[in-house]
């Protein structure tokens, strides 16, 4: 028997490194059951999860949605596009009103940083981050740390390297707390005008010149890279980004041999990655997909019924 | 049979006068709202005392006597957002917390930035516990695109001009606002933080908030600032005070700028002297959120330097009241600011006095007489034939801050629960008492 | 706390149950080529091999042996304090036209077992299913028998039953602990 020192999944930082391994390790049994016939176990039958997206997501509402479905919880979809949200409902009154409905987990997409915190306190169900603001993106951390795990076995001593909106981007902030709790070294990489202030404090490497960042790396986890900051004056010219930044094949020479190449989509191709490079064998990115919902079913039942008494 | 002679008297408190470098025990006699004298109890006072009717004597015996508190930096939200605060409530409050004279911001709605609105606001102040002076808008609506009606505001009583809450981003405005509030002796106040580089930031722009992955505001943005001000005020020859600083380079620059000769003021509040943005991320409380924000702990031990060897010269709190309802939201959507008037004594006591940065005569001078001179306002002196404002203080009272304590009608400040140690036990304005803890008790 | 213990099992008497259940089934399925055994995580999966190697050893065949864990079919997940710790399910053969048994230490609620049957049916469609089990210490709480049982232990319902296996525990010894607490974890359902 073992459990997660909290009932609710807000972020990584400060994540003790047994609860992400018994997340990883769960999530294998979870990643069995996805090839199964029938792909879908008993587990969260009666437990109904509302899937609370303030932003736009396909990919992680539908993984989300598809392991809530494989653990036969009942799900309820809540977007902004169908919500009183746009009527100017208050974010506690909004949550308020779902909870009324006898929910017991919610997983919040939203784009200020701390609303998933925010959602502890104002209701009892169990809370799991879908991404907040440029704060954290927990499960796609996570998801990222399961395939590179399956692959090596272990993340003890990698070196991971994350390319990209280093500023605006809660993927990032989300794998520098897993991978170097887990062991890895982590370098960040890109435009110094994507770098937050006071980026050192991160305790990784930081590069400006992706050539010295890829470097004797094992993994290089490739972000996209959003068209609007160009619009806002962060670097100027999509072409100067890919010419400086862009992983192509060139590039991947300096990587050591078993290298792995990772994305979270959806991808800019050509922009951020070439699709030489995305389509290669080493790249892992449609398995980091299908292991998105092993992560997901292996946190829901984690925080499943795990109630306010137990401690934090 | 009441006294004749005197209307109230103040018996063996600790007077302290920063302005007249007095700070003994003695007694006050009041009389037709002024300070007739301050005397060592002698064998005639001690009889005149006894001739006195109960309520004509306050018993100050172990409590600190003070000139009334001036603050020159608060947000009263009449007229257009009555259920934050409104002139009554907000001078209430400043009465619990000591203050006798206070200047409330224009940024109401409508903005105060034409004579109907400052009388208008005068005329919501006359029967109130505080004096209420008005600072009137630099420019119409704080749009910061033509000068308001500068010399009609100062007709009707405006001190002092600010577009506070915003920067007079045009360098030409500012250049011009300068120029003409020079013509009636008003300084200009100004929130120093340029608009381009705080960019939408919600909180200070540091480790913290590029972990936490929200907007940062610079501390460059309030540098850059006050530095392209001071060099408009030396150009201008005219009176410049900076609101609220809040970072190292600001403080730096003003020192600068002072040793230069540019005649330039400034405020700090207590939340810049005390809190740093380590706090944000522990509960993402919105009522951390003010503008500007707070800072690092090196800008914070930079504020209290300056405050120490008067580059900043004087405590203003920027009072600013929010509902419940309006900080109860996301950081990033919450509005910033915090109320400050009935908090100010006890954290500047908890956290400057009692650690020994300032004394309790430098502090009460920094919130009282200077800020007073800053503004040409009467008041921060017990000079004999002065005006009655004073504020008696339980200088070692601790207590603990509640949410339902306060006289303001908001409550948004992240100082819920601190332990403080000093509190105000009653207000005098113009020889009344206007706030008394003991009868709030009873 | 004092707890009393009671050997109820020696690894002599273990194997001699296992022994007889394997006769037992031999006797029982006609068709010996269509058996299938699962054992359920963590005690019955070494149950089941020795099963297996013994039918090996008496009639030469090899009869495909998988590993079920059953968390995830639990009807109580929500109200522990503590999550099992889920393991893998490893049933690596066809379940169409197989005479499967079922593997377990303890019976006791029969819950393990409905939560193993719903399992097996996930899976597919097996011909039969037949279980069996090293003890039956009575309590149940749904209507479950088994099909082999290596012995029958009286029990009172709070008592711990405790299995130890060699290949999990470096003995073999079945013994009854009484006056336990109720929440300790060791408690088979």
């Amino acid at each position: 028997m073992s459990k997660l020192s909290s009932r609710h999944l807000l972020g990584l930082e400060n994540v003790p490194r047994q609860d992400m391994e018994l997340i990883l390790d769960t999530s294998v049994t979870f990643r069995e059951v996805i090839d199964r016939t029938i792909k879908r176990v008993p587990t969260l039958r009666g437990i109904t999860v509302v899937n609370l997206f303030y932003e736009a997501s396909t990919r992680t509402r539908i993984s989300f949605e598809l392991a809530e479905k494989r653990l036969s919880a009942d799900i309820v979809n809540f977007s902004t596009s169908t919500s009183s949200v746009k009527k100017g409902e208050s974010l506690r009154d909004t949550v308020q009103n779902i909870e009324a409905m006898k929910i017991d987990m919610v997983v919040v997409r939203h784009g200020s940083s701390g609303a998933p915190y925010f959602l502890t306190q104002c209701m009892d169900a169990n809370i799991i981050n879908g991404g907040d603001g440029a704060h954290e993106h927990p499960t796609q951390a996570l998801l990222d740390m399961f395939t590179v795990r399956e692959k090596y076995g272990s993340l003890d001593g990698l070196r991971v390297v994350l390319v990209g909106d280093i500023k605006h981007s809660r993927v990032i902030r989300s794998n520098i707390w897993g991978f170097k709790a887990m062991g890895a070294s982590v370098a960040l990489c890109g435009p110094s005008t994507l770098l937050p202030y006071e980026v050192e404090k991160f305790g990784c490497d930081v590069y400006t010149d992706i050539d010295e960042a890829l470097d004797g790396a094992d993994v290089v986890n490739v972000m996209r890279i959003q068209l609007e900051r160009q619009k806002s004056g962060l670097f100027p010219s999509q072409r100067e980004y890919t010419n400086l930044f862009g992983i192509t094949k060139d590039r991947l020479k300096r990587l050591n041999k078993n290298y792995t190449i990772m994305h979270p989509g959806p991808m800019n191709r050509g922009v951020e990655i070439s699709s030489e490079v995305a389509d290669s064998k080493n790249s892992v990115i449609l398995e980091q997909v299908t292991n998105g919902q092993a992560v997901r079913m292996a946190v829901l039942y984690l925080l499943s019924g795990r109630k306010e008494e137990e401690g934090s | 049979m009441a006294s004749k002679k005197y209307d109230l008297v103040i018996s063996n408190g600790r007077v302290i006068d920063p302005a007249l470098g007095f700070g003994k025990i003695a007694d006050i006699f009041i009389k037709d709202s002024k300070i007739v004298k301050i005397e060592k109890e002698t064998a005639v006072t001690k009889k005149e005392k006894s001739s006195l009717a109960k309520d004509q004597l306050i018993d100050a015996t172990d409590k600190l006597v003070v000139p009334g508190l001036v603050d020159i930096h608060v947000h009263l939200r009449e007229p257009g957002k009555e259920s934050a605060e409104t002139v009554l409530s907000g001078c209430q409050a400043a009465a619990a917390g000591g203050f006798t004279t206070i200047c409330c911001m224009p940024n109401t709605q409508p903005r105060i930035d034409s004579q109907e609105t400052v009388k208008f606001v005068q005329d919501r102040a006359k029967d109130a516990p505080a004096r209420l002076y008005v600072v009137g808008a630099i420019t119409k609506n704080i749009e910061g695109k033509e000068l308001a009606e500068i010399g009609d505001l100062v007709k009707m009583g405006a001190v002092a001009i600010t577009d506070d809450g915003h920067y007079v981003q045009n360098p030409e405005i500012m250049r011009r606002a300068l120029e003409y509030a020079s013509m009636f002796d008003i300084p200009v106040m100004q929130h120093a933080e340029d608009q381009y580089l705080v960019d939408g930031g919600v909180m200070n722009e540091s480790y913290q908030s590029a972990r936490l992955g929200m907007k940062g505001a610079p501390a460059v943005a309030e540098e850059v600032a006050v530095l392209r001000d001071l060099a408009l005020c030396r150009l201008t020859k005219s009176r410049l005070h900076i609101q609220h600083v809040s970072s190292k380079g600001a403080v730096e620059a003003i020192r600068r700028g002072k040793a230069e000769g540019i005649n330039v003021t400034a405020e700090v509040t207590p939340h810049h002297l005390i809190l740093t943005d380590e706090e944000i991320g522990k509960e993402f409380n919105t009522n951390l959120r003010v503008n500007p924000p707070i800072r690092t702990e090196v800008d914070r031990e930079a504020v209290i330097e300056g405050l120490l060897d008067g580059t900043i010269d004087c405590i203003a709190s920027d009072h600013a009241p929010h509902t419940e309802e309006d900080k109860d939201a996301e950081f990033d959507k919450a509005p910033p600011g915090m109320i400050g008037l009935e908090l100010t004594l006890g954290l500047i006591k908890t956290f400057l006095i009692d650690k020994g940065f300032l004394s309790w005569a430098e502090a009460i001078r920094k919130m009282s007489y200077v800020p007073a001179r800053i503004l040409n306002l009467p008041g921060g002196t017990l000079a004999d034939g002065s005006q009655a404002d004073i504020s008696i203080i339980d200088p070692d009272k601790t207590w603990t801050v509640k949410k339902n304590q306060f006289f303001s009608k908001s409550n948004n400040t992240p100082f819920i629960g601190q332990k403080l140690s000093g509190l105000v036990s009653a207000t005098i304005l113009a020889g009344n008492i206007v706030f008394d803890r003991n009868k709030e008790l009873n | 706390m004092t707890v009393a213990t009671k050997a109820v099992l020696d690894q002599k008497k273990i194997a001699r149950a296992i022994t007889r259940i394997t006769h037992e089934i031999l006797e029982q399925v006609d068709d010996h080529k269509s058996l299938g055994i699962i054992g359920i995580l963590t005690r019955g999966a070494p149950i089941a091999r020795r099963i297996a190697a013994q039918i090996k050893e008496l009639e030469k065949i090899d009869v495909p042996v998988g590993l079920m864990d059953i968390s995830l079919y639990r009807d109580d997940v929500h109200s522990k304090l503590d999550q099992p710790v889920v393991q893998t399910t490893d049933i690596l053969f066809e379940l169409a036209n197989r005479n499967v048994i079922l593997v377990d230490d303890v019976l006791f609620t029969g819950r393990t077992i409905r939560a193993a049957l719903s399992q097996i049916v996930d899976f597919g469609r097996p011909k039969t299913i037949q279980l069996a089990v090293l003890v039956d210490r009575g309590h149940r709480e749904l209507p479950i028998k088994a099909d082999y049982v290596g012995v029958n232990i009286p029990t009172s319902k709070n008592d711990m039953v405790v299995v130890k296996l060699i290949e999990n525990d470096g003995e073999d010894i079945v013994f009854v602990e009484t006056e336990k607490l109720k929440q300790d974890k060791k408690g088979k359902n």
